[in-house]
């Protein structure tokens, strides 16, 4: 049986676009208002939700995602949280996964967590620090939970273990378009282009951009070559700049509809 | 295990939990690591400094008066603290300075909390030619303005570091960061036994030159093996660098002190083995002070150098197969110790060091006077005034 995010790459592939994927943290602005920014990023054309577990050492996160991660903690948002949100997005009728740092899972108990994200109509889990060397635990989890184990690649990843990560991977590889950590930039893709191209040669899984996506020109051009972009950071951004949370909200839908254009104009 | 790559794990503990962007950079110094461990030319140069510029082998120190107050038992200190620097992070931060040299690297980044380490990086830098950026939190930089002074004067940038709780955790949120970003022309100088594979093995590499040393001195100075060898446990470097060349030694006890703040029953410590849970921080799995959803907690201690939620994974091991034994003792305790070094040996120790020494003072009392304890005396306590005057309500 697929996932919903399988589900989701054969039909952007059918119409020949790109999909577009949210991140937002769980807890985030508050505990009610991220099921509210889950509802209208939805309503405004975003294909599926990645829900961030907030964790106290984010170190591939930069300063806006460390923020709203800060505040989501301080309002106390435990795994529970986190597996709400999930089913928020599944609920609205998109695909959802789960990004999180390594230890919340390993201290949820992996098969629980695993259990705990199909139960909550999740498709899958990225796990950003988790190298396939250590993921052999998680693997056996995922698979019998059916979900999808989604793994994240670099520019500095070589060929050879592109397709080692990719042979592990399931639902879509997660491209890093540059050296860093996340936020919003004015040039992703130089790497990511040429990244996307070396994962083409070792893998038929769809390949979805992220870090530093933020506009609709960009979402255009990676559209060209990937199939799915992950904008996060600049949702967020704009959420911490509201003034109250309803223009908050205005102002996501807004982007996510610019995005959602900038996803069906690149090819 | 091919003979191209270290063991990555002590038991279920170690490994490498970090972003695929640092993956090459880490087998990189693995493979430099493995080379230079094997190069007649680079062990040369590494004790030609030892030897010409930190001022090893460091001596050990018989201490009988401060021995009247350990159950009258035999105490001898290996005197780290009179190495270049003013501790034993010096051992480690040559040798990662010189792999830098050799991975064809141009500058360096390190964490910092009290400012021993990033004071020793800075200085490594000067001396080899590299440029060296410091992460500290922006709260430790207040508390220990000094060396902030110290390492600018030595020519490096000193970041503050404002996110989270602002302290060493912090610092090494952020170097991290900076790595991921830089890893092409940037080596990230770790201070101690943490981090990915292969830091935990590497590092103690740097640091075993401590217990060989005192192996030797101790057999050469009392005709046989100490009963028990003690440190104090941060991340655990010091600690890990002494008791390695004993861990055959199976009669030989192995104990490390954690910083128990104000008692490990308050919650507020950093007694990480004795009071957490396994977890993964910082890229490697071992004891972590968490909560239930796996957030890491804020650790506390009198000493900065000691206050780390984590602790090295050979640590964990050690203290799971039963080969060391960990205990914590609190503020009060060190500070105690502190203070009675210093009016009965004439010797300021460093108050990380300073757990060590009560900690010598219980297992003291506990073997009685015909027991000899070999205790690393890690730093000195120059950089520690302040606090301890204020602690000893002494007018500055």
């Amino acid at each position: 049986m697929s996932t919903p995010l399988e589900d989701l790459f054969v039909k952007v592939r059918t119409e020949n676009r790109a999909a577009l994927i949210a991140y937002i943290p769980a807890g985030f602005p508050s505990k009610d208002g991220c099921a509210k920014v889950i509802q209208t990023l939805v309503a405004s054309g975003v294909d599926a939700i990645e829900i961030g577990f907030p964790y106290s050492d984010p170190v591939m996160d930069g300063p806006t995602i460390q923020e709203a991660a800060e505040i989501s903690l301080k309002a106390g948002t435990s795994a529970t949280d986190v597996f709400a949100a999930l089913k928020v997005a599944s609920d609205a009728g998109v695909a959802s996964v789960i990004m999180t740092y390594w230890n919340p899972i390993e201290r949820y108990g992996v098969e629980n967590f695993a259990a705990a994200v199909a139960s909550h109509g999740g498709s899958g889990v990225i796990t950003p620090d988790l190298p396939i060397e250590e993921s052999a635990p998680w693997l056996s989890s995922a698979s019998r939970n059916a979900i999808n184990p989604i793994f994240v690649v670099a520019p500095s990843t070589s060929d050879a273990r592109l397709a080692q990560v990719s042979a592990k991977t399931g639902g879509f590889v997660y491209a890093a378009s540059v050296m860093g950590v996340t936020g919003s930039r004015s040039d992703v893709s130089i790497n990511a282009h040429e990244l996307v191209s070396r994962l083409r040669v070792v893998t038929s899984l769809p390949v979805c951009v992220g870090l530093g996506v933020s506009t609709r020109e960009q979402a255009k051009e990676v559209a060209g070559y990937a199939d799915g972009i992950i904008v996060g950071s600049a949702f967020i951004r704009l959420l911490l700049n509201a003034k109250s949370e309803e223009s908050g909200l205005i102002a996501i839908s807004a982007l996510a509809k610019d995005l959602a254009n900038g996803v069906r104009e690149g090819r | 295990m091919s003979v191209d790559e270290l063991p990555g794990r002590f038991g279920q503990y170690g490994g490498r939990f970090v972003p695929e962007a640092l993956i090459g950079a880490l087998n990189e110094l693995e493979a430099a690591h493995i080379s230079a461990q094997g190069d007649s030319a680079f062990l040369a140069e590494l004790a030609r400094l030892h030897r010409t510029y930190t001022g090893r082998p460091s001596i050990i120190t018989e201490v009988p008066r401060f021995g009247e107050y350990a159950g009258g038992a035999r105490i001898i200190l290996k005197r780290e603290d009179l190495n270049h620097t003013g501790s034993h992070k010096i051992n480690n931060v040559l040798g990662q300075a010189l792999l830098t040299k050799r991975m064809g690297k141009k500058r360096i980044i390190a964490e910092t909390g009290a400012g021993q380490h990033g004071v020793a990086a800075a200085t490594a830098a000067s001396l080899l030619g590299l440029e060296c950026v410091v992460y500290m939190g922006q709260e430790d930089t207040r508390r220990q303005s000094l060396n902030v002074a110290r390492m600018k004067l030595l020519g490096a940038q000193v970041i503050p570091v404002v996110s989270g709780s602002q302290t060493l955790k912090d610092a090494i949120n952020e170097a991290m960061r900076d790595w991921v970003t830089n890893v092409a022309d940037t080596h990230y100088l770790l201070g101690t036994v943490a981090g990915p594979h292969p830091f935990p093995t590497m590092v103690r590499d740097f640091q075993k030159i401590i217990g060989i040393e005192a192996r030797e001195q101790v057999l050469e100075l009392t005709g046989k093996l100490p009963d028990a060898v003690l440190a104090c446990i941060g991340g655990g470097s010091n600690a890990i660098g002494i008791f390695h060349a004993f861990i055959p030694d199976s009669k030989v006890r192995l104990i490390g002190f954690e910083a128990g703040g104000d008692g490990v029953e308050t919650g507020r410590h950093a007694a990480t083995i004795t009071g957490g849970s396994p977890g993964v921080l910082h890229g490697t799995r071992s004891y972590v002070l968490q909560d239930e959803n796996g957030q890491t907690i804020e650790s506390h201690s009198i000493s900065a150098g000691l206050d780390y939620p984590g602790v090295g994974p050979e640590h964990a091991y050690l203290h799971d197969i039963g080969r060391a034994e960990y205990r914590a003792i609190n503020d009060d305790q060190a500070m105690n110790a502190f203070s009675l070094l210093c009016k009965t040996e004439g010797i300021i120790p460093a108050i990380e060091s300073a757990h060590a020494l009560a900690g010598a003072m219980i297992v003291g009392n506990e073997l009685g006077p015909d027991a000899t304890l070999l205790v690393n005396l890690s730093g000195r306590g120059d950089k520690d005034v302040q606090t301890a005057a204020q602690y000893f309500g002494i007018p500055l």
